[in-house]
C-alpha cells in the first residue's frame, strides 16, 4: 500500500531547510510559495527518506481567488506519496517555476496546464499550447471561461 | 572525391496516417533515412472532456469517461468511480468489487490483444496476427455485451457499485474463456516469439532506460519493460486486488520486444486473476446505498488504477454541489509520449512506426 505522507510532517522537514518556503500545510497536502517551488522540489527528490523520484500527475485548478497547481508525487523506492500545491494570485500573468529540469514527466503536463488553465512555467524548454491550437484565445479550464 | 552534402528534410506523418492509430501527427526531421528530430503534435481529438464534466452531475460523467481510452472503457469507469467514492466516502459491496476486478482484467486482456496485434501490423505482419488476436477479443466483447449491452463504451460501473448484476449465462461463458485462453496465448508465443523478423525488428530498438522511464513518469507496460517493478495493483492495491495471487512481469532491456513480451505475459496473469475472482465471487448486492443526486463534501481526491496502458488517475475537486468543481484526468499514454522523441532519434522511419506502436497510445485518452 502506498503510504500518503502527512503534509505537516513533510512541511516540518522542509521548514528546517527552507524556513520561508511553506505557506500552509495540513494532513493531506503541503502548500508552497511559488518562488521556492524548484528548490523544495529538488529537496524532496534527493533527500534520503523522501526520495520522490516519480511525478505522477500535475493538475491545474482555478479557485477564482487564485490559481492552484497540484503535484502528486510518488516515491517508488519508499512507496509513499505526497500532494504538493502552489498558488498564483495574479490572474493576468500567472507564472510559476517549471520542474521539467527535475522530472521530465512534467514536460507535457505543464504544457497542458499552460494551455488549459493559463499558467506560464518559467524555465520550461518548449512552453506552447499542446491540446488546443496556436492562436486559440483564452484558457478553457478557467472557471470564468464560457 | 567530391564531397556530398545532405540537407535535413522535414516530413509530416499524420494526422491522417494508418500507422498513427488515430489522429496523431509526428513532425519528423530526417537526415537521409535517419531521424534527427521528432516532435509529437496532439490535440486533434480534444473534446474538452474535463470542461464538459464541470457541467454534469457526478453520475453523468461516467459515460464521458468511456470516451477516453475507448479500447479499455471499463478501466476508465473504474478509475473515475473510485475517485468519487474516495471523495464521498462510499463503501462498495464486495460482489461489486469482485465483478469490477473481473471486468478490469477482461479489459486488460482485450486491450493487450489489440496492442500486440496492431504492433505486429505496424511491423508488416499485415492483419494475420491481428485477426488471431481479434478472434479472442471478440469473445470478450460478447461477454461485455452480455453484462451491459455494449461492446465498446460500456457505462457499466456506478458510484457505489455497478449498474446491475451479471446475467446467469455470463459466468459459464467466462469460465470457458478462462480455460481456453492460456492455450491461445501459447499459440501467439509459438507463432511470434521466435520469429526472426520480429526479433530483428524489435530487439535493441527504441530502448527506454530505467532512469529515463521513471524520470519521465512513464507507466504501465512501457515502464515495466524498462525493468521497473511498479504495478499499482501491487504497489497501491485498490478494489480487492490484494486478495489475488499474481505476478508482475518485468522486462530487462526496455526495447520494443520487451514491451511486446510484457504485454503477452500480463495476459497470462490476468487469466490467473480471473480464475481466482470467479472462484471467490461472493453473492449479494452490487450497489451501495447512494443518493440519486450525489453531493460529495467539499474537498478533493486523487485515485489511480493500473489501466492496461499505465497509471490512470482522476483528480476530483468538489465544492459540495452536484457537479465536479474540477476533474483532471491523468492519462497514461499522454505522458508516455513524453519520451517518444528520445526513443526514435537515430532510427529509421520504419523503426519509428514500430516504437510508436509499442507505446500503444489511444488518442481518445491522449487528447481527452
Amino acid at each position: 500500500m502506498t503510504t500518503a505522507l502527512s503534509g505537516q510532517e513533510v512541511s516540518r522537514q522542509i521548514g528546517e531547510r527552507f524556513p520561508d518556503a511553506v505557506l500552509q500545510s495540513d494532513e493531506a497536502a503541503v502548500v508552497l510559495r511559488g518562488e521556492s517551488l524548484l528548490e523544495v522540489a529538488q529537496f524532496l527528490k534527493t533527500t534520503p527518506g523522501l526520495e520522490f523520484d516519480y511525478l505522477a500527475s500535475i493538475s491545474g485548478v482555478d479557485y477564482l481567488d487564485y490559481l492552484e497547481v497540484v503535484y502528486h508525487l510518488t516515491s517508488m523506492k519508499n512507496n509513499h506519496s505526497l500532494v504538493l500545491k502552489v498558488r498564483c494570485w495574479d490572474r493576468d500573468k500567472p507564472s510559476l517555476p517549471s520542474v521539467v529540469s527535475l522530472w521530465r514527466g512534467a514536460d507535457f503536463q505543464e504544457r497542458e496546464v499552460y494551455d488549459l488553465v493559463g499558467i506560464a512555467f518559467s524555465g520550461h524548454p518548449n512552453l506552447k499550447r499542446i491540446l488546443l491550437w496556436e492562436g486559440f484565445e483564452g484558457h478553457p479550464l478557467r472557471r470564468d471561461y464560457l | 572525391m567530391m564531397e556530398l552534402k545532405t540537407e535535413p528534410v522535414l516530413i509530416n506523418m499524420g494526422p491522417q496516417h494508418p500507422s498513427t492509430h488515430g489522429v496523431f501527427r509526428m513532425r519528423v526531421t530526417f537526415d537521409g533515412e535517419v531521424i534527427v528530430d521528432m516532435e509529437p503534435v496532439v490535440g486533434y481529438l480534444h473534446r474538452g472532456i474535463e470542461k464538459l464534466a464541470e457541467e454534469r452531475t457526478y453520475t453523468q460523467v461516467i459515460p464521458l469517461t468511456d470516451r477516453l481510452d475507448y479500447v479499455a472503457s471499463m478501466t476508465n469507469n473504474h478509475a473515475y468511480v473510485l475517485a468519487v467514492e474516495k471523495l464521498a466516502g462510499i463503501t462498495v459491496p464486495e460482489r461489486a468489487e469482485y465483478l469490477r476486478v473481473i471486468m478490469d482484467e477482461m479489459m486488460r486482456i482485450s486491450s493487450h490483444l489489440m496492442a500486440v496485434g496492431f504492433l505486429l501490423n505496424d511491423m508488416g505482419a499485415f492483419f494475420t496476427p491481428l485477426m488471431y488476436m481479434f478472434r479472442e477479443r471478440e469473445k470478450l466483447l460478447d461477454l461485455f455485451e452480455m453484462v451491459c449491452g455494449q461492446r465498446l463504451t460500456y457505462n457499466y460501473m456506478r458510484i457505489g457499485g455497478l449498474s446491475h448484476d451479471i446475467p446467469p449465462e455470463f459466468l459459464p461463458a467466462l469460465e470457458r474463456f478462462v480455460q481456453e485462453m492460456p492455450h491461445f496465448i501459447d499459440e501467439y508465443d509459438q507463432l511470434l516469439a521466435e520469429n526472426e523478423i520480429l526479433l530483428a525488428r524489435t530487439k535493441g530498438v527504441g530502448v527506454l532506460s530505467r532512469e529515463l522511464a521513471i524520470n519521465a513518469s512513464a507507466s504501465g507496460p512501457v515502464l515495466r519493460a524498462s525493468g521497473v517493478s511498479w504495478d499499482i495493483r501491487k504497489a497501491d492495491p485498490y478494489s480487492v486486488y490484494d486478495r489475488f495471487k499474481f505476478q508482475v512481469p518485468i522486462g530487462t532491456a526496455g526495447d520494443i520486444y520487451d514491451r511486446y513480451w510484457v504485454r503477452i505475459q500480463e495476459m497470462r496473469h490476468s487469466v490467473r486473476i480471473l480464475e481466482q475472482a470467479i472462484k471467490g465471487l461472493p453473492s449479494g448486492e452490487v450497489m451501495a446505498k447512494v443518493p440519486p443526486l450525489l453531493r460529495p463534501p467539499q474537498g478533493e481526491a486523487y485515485a489511480h488504477i493500473e489501466s492496461p496502458r499505465g497509471e490512470l488517475g482522476f483528480y476530483v475537486v468538489s465544492d459540495n454541489s452536484i457537479a465536479p468543481y474540477r476533474l483532471h484526468i491523468r492519462a497514461p499514454t499522454f505522458i508516455n509520449l513524453t519520451t517518444l522523441r528520445d526513443l526514435v532519434i537515430g532510427w529509421k522511419l520504419a523503426d519509428a512506426v514500430a516504437v510508436f506502436g509499442s507505446i500503444d497510445i489511444v488518442l481518445g485518452e491522449v487528447d481527452r
